[in-house]
Order: C-alpha cells, then structure tokens, then sequence
C-alpha cells in the first residue's frame, strides 16, 4: 500500500478513535476497549472495502456490514462519521435517550446500520441471512460482520458457521476482533475459543490470519476474500484491545468502563498526538 | 365431521402462497415433515432453506432474510421456536420489528405422546411481552390459511401458532379474517365464553349443551391475542356481565391472562380461566390429554356454570 494512502486511513482511524473515545467520556460509559481495537479494521472496511453510498444509506444494492460485537457500537458510528453518513459530532450525542446513537447499534436510528445487536452470537446469522439473500436473487452484493473473540464462546455463532459453510455462501466474509480479552479475563482464562482459525476451517470456511492493526494486511486480506468461491471467509485480526490509548492498552478494565475527565485528557492528547504525526 | 390440523392448512397455505408471492422463502429447523413446511419445499425447493437443528441460527437467518425484501416463514415446533430461540426473536426479529413470521406447530398439550417436553403451553406468554409482536392462534384450517395469507402481508413481526392435532372446522370457508378482529360465533346474554385455537370449538359445544340447562353463552373467537380486540372484549364483558376464558395454553401469561389485565383496568367483571393449570403434561394420547388437563367442552361448561352461579 503507498505510503500516503496508508497514512490518510490511519489519521482516519484515529479521528475515528477520537470522537469514540470522546462519546464513551460523555456518556460516562459504553466499551471503549473493544471499539478502540477494531478501529483500523471498520475504517478499512467503510474506505475501502464496502460498496456503499453515504448519500442513500438503504441502496438495495449495497454491501451489508453487520456489527455482531454490538458493543463496539462506538467504534462503528466513528467510522460511520468518518465515512460521511452524518457529522462526527453526532458522537457527543452517544447512549443518550433521543440520540440516534443508542449503546447498542439499532438499524432504524443510525444511517448506515444494516442490522440491530448487542446480543452476542446473534449479528453472524442475520448476516449469514443477509448473504443467502444475495444468493436467492443473485445480486452481487456482499455480506461483511465482525465478531469477538469472545463472542465466539456464544453456540450460535457455530449454527450460523456450519450454515454458511454448508450453503456455501462465498459473498460473506466474517472478521474475529483478536483482542484476547473479555470482561472476565483474558479469553484462554475464561474459556478459550483457541484455536480459532483451525476451529473455522474445520466448520470448512476459509481462513485468513492477519494483523488487524496493519494496512498492508487488511489490503491483502480483504483481496484474498474476494477471490475465494465456494465457501465463506473468515479474517482472524489480531488485535490489541484499547488500540492506540497507552493506559487502556491490553488493560481488560477497559472493556466497558469510561475514562475520567483527566484519563480522557491523556487519552485525547495522545491520539492527538498520533494524528499530528500522521498529518505532519 | 371432517377434522384438519392447522398445521397441515400451514402448510397448504404456504405452498399456495408461494405461487402467488415470488419473494416468499420458507425456513425449517429439521422438522418440516412435521410442520408440514415440506409441502411447500417440495413445490419451491428453491425457496426453502432448512436450518437443521439450530433454532438460534433459525432465527437470525430468517432477520438476516427479511432486511432485504423477502417474504419469511420459519418454523419449528412452538416449544423450540418460542422457547429456545426467545431471545433471537426478541433481539433480531422484535427489537428491529422485521416482518418475520414465526410459523410454530405442535403448540399445546395435544401434542401427545411426545410428552411434556414437547408440549408447549408457555410460548403465547412469551410472545406477548415482546413490544410489536401480533399472535395468531387459529382455530381451524379456513382460519390458519386465512392468518397466513394476512401475516405474509403484515409489516411487522407475527407468531402463528399452528396445532398437531385434527379439529373440526368452526368458520365459513369464505369468512372474512382480519388481524386484530374477534368473531362472534354465537350470541348469547348470560356469560361470553371467550376462546382461541382448538379451544373455541369446545366453546361452541359447551354453549350447545348449556343452551339446553337454561344458560344462555356467547361465543367470541379470539384468533388474534395480540393486539387483543379490546373493543369486543369490553362489549362482551358489558353485555353478559361474566367471562370465561378458553385456551390451550397456561392459565398464566395466555389469553386469560390477557383478557383478564384489559377488563380489570377498563371494565372489572369476573374472569373464570380455562387452561393448562400451571402444571406439565404426560404422555398420552391427545383427546386424553385435552380432558385431563380440563381442555374440553366439560370443562368449560363447569366453569360457566360456577360463574353464572357466583
């Protein structure tokens, strides 16, 4: 990837980052750890990789992007923002009653939303609905939703992964959000899914496994996808949960805490500080 | 008479509307035989997915469906529908109000022999306390056809509860169904006896047989338990003073429950309940069942005869 194309979608993602961060100090809650590690890969997907128009969020004829870690509701809306479906600003508005912008991603509220969750497991079978729907019309569109780690331990997760296998449904494409940690622990304390990229292609999906901070990786990843026929495809990214603020770095106290008004300041001045050194 | 299972009327009226509606797709989770989904996978393969043994995923593909454009059944047995997959049909079908139609057969004690485990006398509570949610419990196979047709249409999420066991026919074949619109089956001035799902063919020959003791019961057909008729509850309710309330179901949480919650708010009159009495099955044949859980014309014509007497 050029040099200036991969410095414009990291400043990208650290605008995303933070007006994510500023919308969970606002709210006084909401997960900024696991939004703050899936960031460079929702920014990727919604630059790069989706087709999509800001301008008419329902286009029969778009990509669906599914949020199955639903938690990382923030991180999504950033990178809705960022992508232009409605201004950044909208973030300090987030988990308030009457924002649009509920903890939660609800499709009717926020433009760009193809599918309500929060409850985990439940966002990879509408997707696995979505992409079958594809099929039955043979339109061409394509289907993308991102789990976590630890969303994988849901049962579901593995109905709707045989299902796709089964039905071979190649225009959908799974990402696991790698970060290694859930709210009880890190995911091998609390009840390993490891390995996860054997598990999937076992379920007879195709497995790629990347680093989920990395550009070049994402570019090559979701190229790889796209030429695969006959079976799903899951990206495993390794991720660091808290990605790009130092004190909630790989720190599972993050998963569903707000910073203080000083710990956003720090949080803030670093990400700043990240965006300065990118834009130059 | 002849009897038809409003199951098998499901399953006509699937295929039937499969012809009409391109965009009609149907979803199993292994039971189609049984659900009598199979009549429609047998004429639109295409448009018939079956899920296997995993409600969860059942549902969530059925959501996933729906969001972009088709017309969607998916069924199982009512238990498993309604009971194991609650939460991804309150999540991913009731929450987003996507217009899935959960078709669920083998609702009720007369499921049989299967037993207890399989006999689901729970899932109308469940479905009403999800907001949006329309429950259609049919009383015959003119009605289960007619509540297909009108769910393929409706906009918004709806229960269908179909039944395994053959009951007689109770309306015209041309008579008018609206959601959300009771029928008045028979007029009567000293007790209504409002019904739903097999039950309101044991009204209608408890109210013969009461005819003949001096007591004059009214007959109301409740198809539609959510939204409820409130406006011909609450008719009922004024004109006969008393009410006694017919369901395959737990007295709990069902169309009693329902019934009852409208008129002690709006119009307080008694409200005797007919209904599984918080209790699991047995095996066994389901006439026995259906009398051995008080679900039968005997019943309800004791409980009409306590509360005209109160």
């Amino acid at each position: 990837m050029e040099l200036t194309k991969k410095s414009r979608l990291q400043a990208l993602a650290t605008r995303a980052r933070l007006a994510a961060l500023e919308g969970v100090w606002r709210a006084k809650s909401g997960h900024p750890g696991g939004s703050l590690s899936a960031l460079d890969i929702l920014t990727y997907l919604y630059q790069e990789v989706l087709r999509i128009d800001p301008a008419k969020p329902d286009w029969e004829k778009r990509d669906r992007f599914v949020l199955s870690k639903g938690h990382a509701a923030p991180g999504l809306y950033a990178a809705l923002a960022v992508r232009g479906y409605f201004p950044l600003s909208d973030l300090a508005t987030l988990r308030h009653p009457d924002s649009h912008l509920q903890g939660h991603p609800n499709m009717h509220y926020t433009p760009g939303v193809d599918m309500s969750t929060g409850s985990l497991g439940q966002g990879i079978s509408a997707a696995v609905g979505m992409a079958l729907a594809a099929k039955i019309g043979g339109d061409d569109w394509k289907v993308y939703t991102l789990l976590g780690d630890g969303e994988i331990e849901e049962g579901q997760v593995w109905e709707a992964a045989m299902f796709a296998a089964a039905k071979k449904l190649d225009n959908l494409v799974a990402i696991v959000d790698n970060n290694n940690l859930q709210i009880d622990g890190t995911i091998v304390e609390v009840n390993s899914p490891y390995p996860i990229g054997e598990k999937f292609t076992a379920f007879g999906w195709h497995v790629i496994e990347i680093d989920g901070h990395c550009y070049d990786q994402l570019e090559q990843a979701f190229a790889e996808a796209s030429t695969i026929a006959g079976q799903p495809t899951v990206i495993v990214a390794k991720t660091v949960k808290g990605k790009g603020v130092s004190f909630m770095e790989n720190n599972v106290n993050w998963h569903g805490s707000a910073p203080n008004d000083e710990q956003y300041a720090q949080g803030v001045a670093e990400l700043t500080s990240t965006l300065n050194e990118l834009e130059g | 008479m002849a009897t038809i299972a409003t199951r098998d009327a499901y399953g006509a009226a699937l295929a039937e509307l499969g012809a009409i509606d391109p965009k009609l797709v149907v979803l199993d989770a292994d039971l189609a035989a049984a659900t009598k989904t199979s009549v429609f996978a047998k004429a639109y393969p295409d448009r018939f997915f079956d899920a296997g043994i995993a409600e969860a995923n059942l549902v969530g593909i059925a959501a996933g469906l729906s969001t972009a454009g088709y017309t969607v059944f998916a069924s199982s047995f009512a238990m498993f529908a309604a009971g194991r997959a609650f939460e991804q049909i309150r999540n991913s079908i009731g929450y987003p109000a996507l217009p899935v139609n959960i078709g669920a057969t083998h609702a009720g004690i007369s499921v049989g022999e299967d037993g207890a485990s399989h006999q689901c006398c729970e899932d109308i509570a469940l479905m009403r306390t999800i907001p949006g949610m329309t429950i259609l419990n049919p009383a015959d196979d003119v009605e289960a056809r007619a509540a297909v047709f009108a769910a393929a249409k409706l906009q918004s999420p709806v229960y269908l509860r179909f039944g395994r066991l053959a009951v007689p026919r109770v309306n015209a074949e041309d008579y008018d169904f609206q959601i959300g619109k009771a029928v008045p089956l028979r007029a009567g001035t000293d007790v209504t006896i409002i019904a739903t799902g097999l039950m309101v063919a044991a009204a209608l020959e408890a109210a013969a047989n009461l005819e003949s003791e001096g007591i004059s019961a009214a007959v109301l057909n409740i198809h539609t338990i959510k939204p409820l008729d409130e406006e011909a509850v609450l008719a009922a309710a004024a004109q006969t003073g008393v009410l006694v309330t017919a369901e395959e179901h737990n007295i709990i949480g069902g169309l009693g429950s329902a019934v009852a919650e409208l008129v002690s708010e709006k119009s307080p009159v008694p409200v005797h309940r007919v209904g599984v009495r918080d209790t699991f099955g047995r095996s066994g044949p389901a006439l026995e069942m259906l009398r051995r859980y008080g679900l039968d014309a005997k019943t309800i014509a004791e409980t009409v005869r306590a509360a005209v007497r109160r």
